[in-house]
């Protein structure tokens, strides 16, 4: 059985002990927070470049964060260190620039974009060479440090480590949609295997480019709504036709939780536990019998000690595509049973969109915001309930609600999934 | 932090490696010991100025049975699904669902394949300078298949080895190129050793026949661009890598676990260290991990260092000289840059290393044909330390030990 300091596993139970967010509702917990709870949205039109002739045109971009020269990856560590900051103020745990322990980090594939692949080809004279010979040769011609360096994977790890001052190793995670539970999974398991006192989790997705966006469009996987932007993320809505792309950052500072107390940091919550179960049926499409889901709910639970029963609420991936959401109203409905009748679940995705790596993050810290304060974040737009998906999914407007024990989960294509369950202190 | 319990040490049960020179663990590990003849097998005019170490042909429905599979792959995902079949099956798991289930799934990647015939199409059609996204989205809706977005994901490697292989117990893929390695390699090891994993499938792949990668590594101009020459020679003449196709995978398992269901094992892995130094900073070691981690562990044994050095200046040189050192104090046996029959491999170098380690370590013996000597001489196999120094960023080592003697514990 546990000990103050222990889990009911005598593993070293996992504080948080500092978070951050940035998403296109703004910057930081409290704008966030206050957006959340009164239903805003952050989707709109996007500007950053042309959608002419696209059949999505909207995003939850976040477009107050403008670095220079601008890249994805360049918005990828801007907002990591927005959110990172944030959470290595608050945990007050070390000047941000000497974290005392390793970075968990999930951050989306970086590659180079168009506008630069198209500033290397114009290097080159016409009459030369063609096609990738005329890119290499320009690559030849001189040394492209900068592109370089942004667009290699370990990039956005490589200038968070150097700015966090983190310890060791940066390791950059991608499980596609739930890389963000991955990075928070990657970090209670150091911290129980006491690898680390402390860990910094980041998750942070820059993803609103154009070929994304098109590769997104073609796989029919986006809500077309262009016309209403605050409209189009419909969680669990007959009429739901799609996720919305959106960026954002959510970080989390975990410790250990005896060497948190001795220290005397502020306890915010817990990590109880985390599942994860990969699935082999699709490539973007889960079990029809949902079994992968349901085992990683069901692994998140058992590794947390909690029954089911236990579940006051539940942070969904709900995504707003018409399969995510059966998938996992049906997987709950198979690990809660009759409890889920009675146990509330909305999607923050309503109205921050879906931040893709970053999710997973951002929706812990969220969580843990429920937790906190009390209140639970309602699921927007959800105006046409799916009578094959009858949830409390808190319609439409926030709820006062005491929760001391929340299950958040992430799915991502290529069969991940990830739950987590996060406390109170 | 190592594998000190007893009964959580990490042993190497499976072996799945492809490359230029071959596909299996035997036709590896014959190599190593001198039965074939070992001469790098290096393109130079496909890619030229660049030479790449090109993958050997492959029957991909030994391992990738449904068309259908194949074709939702680009050719580093049919690598690596092919080599983490190898792995499977060497480790005779292959097929074990309840063992598959189980088993988690650690994999290092870099990004998917672009179709660069409708990259130069899109910047054959634009104009000024900033109307390259502009003809993207008129191009790319049409010329794209939407399935080969998925061959782009990094994590969708992972994704298809768990739709052909049924590996489902948990599934992460690390990224970083050199440092993907060493996560994914680090990750596996601390999760055994802790007791949180019975079992992984780890490693990577990499299609180095590309002219996407290319550019990308050419960018920061760390390719080499001559004739083929071995890493201590371009070291000396500014240096830069000979891209290798690889796939790498190994079976990584708890000794209990292994005991347990009687595998054969190769070899243990004793220790993992990784780091990343800014290497900005001039008065930084990119070697003191694997210096201090060799320090602790080369007394009292004889050990032989294959290193994972790209052939990047300086970064290579540096290393090359310490061992070089190391060698000259007699701490280690002999020094063996592994990247010059593999070519390097980014992010499945290290995994591969490891491997080799690891088959050496079965046949006991390495020749010493590898270290450029006469054929007919033979080193035999006490301790291997694995170095992996990324080409830009990310350092670690892992030592790889023999399996102590059954009979003397009772086993």
């Amino acid at each position: 059985m546990g000990s103050e300091i222990h889990d009911k596993f005598s593993r070293p139970l996992v504080a948080i002990t500092g978070c951050g967010l940035v998403t296109s509702l703004g910057q930081g917990k409290e704008e966030n927070w206050s957006g959340l709870t009164q239903g805003r949205s952050g989707i709109r039109g996007i500007t950053r470049f042309a959608t002419d002739g696209l059949r999505t045109a909207i995003a939850g971009t976040v477009d107050f964060l403008r670095p220079s020269p601008f890249s994805a990856p360049a918005l990828a560590i801007a907002m990591a260190i927005a959110a990172g900051e944030e959470a290595v103020i608050e945990a007050d745990i070390a000047r941000v620039g000497s974290f005392p322990g390793p970075l968990y980090l999930a951050t989306p594939p970086a590659e180079l974009e168009w506008p630069q692949r198209k500033s290397l080809w114009d290097e080159i004279s016409e009459s030369g060479s063609t096609g990738y010979q005329r890119l290499l040769a320009a690559a030849r011609g001189r040394k492209h440090e900068d592109m370089a360096s942004l667009f290699q994977f370990g990039s956005v790890a490589d200038h968070l480590a150097d700015r966090f001052g983190t310890r060791g190793l940066p390791m950059s995670v991608s499980t596609a949609c739930a890389s963000g539970a991955t990075a928070i999974q990657l970090g209670v398991e150091a911290v129980r295997r006491r690898q680390a006192n402390a860990v910094l989790c980041i998750g942070t997705d820059s993803s609103v480019q154009i070929e994304a966006l098109i590769r997104f469009i073609l796989l029919s996987a986006l809500s077309t709504r262009n016309e209403t932007p605050e409209k189009a993320s419909r969680p669990f809505s007959k009429d739901r036709d799609g996720f919305v792309m959106a960026e954002g950052a959510g970080a989390l500072v975990l410790e250990e939780y005896a060497s948190a107390k001795a220290r005397g940091a502020r306890i915010l919550g817990f990590v109880r536990g985390c599942g994860e179960k990969a699935d082999d049926y699709h490539r973007t499409r889960s079990k029809p019998d949902g079994t992968a889901i349901i085992g990683a709910i069901r692994k998140a639970l058992l590794d947390a000690g909690v029954g089911p029963e236990e579940i006051g609420y539940v942070n969904a991936h709900g995504t707003s595509t018409p399969e995510n959401d059966k998938m996992e109203y049906l997987s709950l409905k198979a690990v809660l049973g009759d409890h889920l009748a009675r146990t509330p679940v909305s999607s923050n995705k309503s109205m921050i969109g879906h931040t893709l790596s970053a999710a997973g993050a951002i929706e812990a810290v969220f969580s843990l915001m429920t937790i906190r304060t009390g209140k639970l974040p309602p699921t927007i737009n959800y105006d046409m309930p799916d009578p094959e998906i009858p949830l409390d999914v808190v319609p439409n407007a926030a709820r006062d609600a005491a929760i001391t024990t929340v299950l958040s989960n992430s799915f991502g294509f290529g069969g991940q999934n990830v739950s987590l369950v996060l406390s109170s202190p | 932090m190592r594998g000190n319990d007893h009964e959580n040490e990490v042993w190497i049960t499976g072996v799945g490696l492809v490359s230029s020179l071959g596909e299996g663990a035997e036709a590896h590990a014959s190599i190593l010991s001198g039965e074939q003849p070992c001469a790098a097998r290096v393109d130079e005019a496909t890619f030229a100025p660049y030479p790449v170490h090109p993958l050997v042909p492959l029957t991909l429905s030994k391992q990738i049975p449904k068309n259908s599979d194949q074709r939702q792959m680009e050719g580093w995902q049919r690598l690596g699904v092919y080599a983490a079949g190898l792995a499977l099956e060497d480790a005779q798991i292959k097929g074990c669902a309840d063992l598959l289930d189980r088993m988690d799934l650690i994999v290092a990647a870099g990004s998917g394949e672009r179709d660069t015939a409708v990259d130069c199409k899109v910047l054959e059609m634009s104009g000024a300078s900033d109307s390259a996204p502009l003809r993207a989205s008129e191009i790319l809706p049409s010329a794209l298949r939407p399935t080969l977005f998925l061959a782009q994901l990094s994590n969708l490697l992972a994704g298809n080895i768990s739709i052909v292989h049924h590996v489902t117990g948990s599934s992460r893929t690390f990224m970083g190129e050199e440092m993907a390695g060493l996560s994914a390699i680090d990750n596996a090891f601390q999760r055994i050793a802790a007791g949180q994993s019975e079992m992984c499938l780890v490693g990577g792949a990499v299609n180095a026949e590309r002219e996407d990668l290319l550019l990308a590594y050419e960018l920061g101009h760390n390719l080499w661009r001559h004739s083929f020459e071995r890493i201590e020679q371009r070291a000396q003449r500014g240096g830069g890598f000979v891209p290798g196709s690889v796939g790498a995978f190994l079976v990584l398992e708890q000794r209990r676990h292994a005991e347990r269901r009687s595998a054969r094992a190769y070899a243990r892995v004793t220790t993992v260290g990784t780091d990343r130094v800014r290497r900005t900073n001039a008065e930084a070691n990119p070697f003191a991990c694997v210096s201090n981690l060799i320090d602790e562990t080369v007394a009292g044994s004889t050990a032989a260092v294959f290193s994972g050095a790209s052939g990047v200046a300086p970064v290579t040189a540096a290393e090359l000289a310490f061992l070089d050192e190391l060698k000259r104090r007699a701490e280690i046996e002999y020094m063996w840059p592994y990247g010059n029959i593999l070519g390097h491999a980014v992010e499945a170098h290290f995994p591969a290393g490891i491997a080799l380690a690891a088959l050496a370590q079965h046949s006991g013996r390495v020749s010493r044909t590898l270290l450029g000597e006469c054929p007919g001489r033979f080193s035999s196999v006490d301790r291997i330390i694995v170095t992996g120094v990324g080409h830009e960023r990310g350092e670690g080592v892992a030592v790889i030990d023999g399996i102590p003697t059954r009979g003397a514990n009772g086993i």
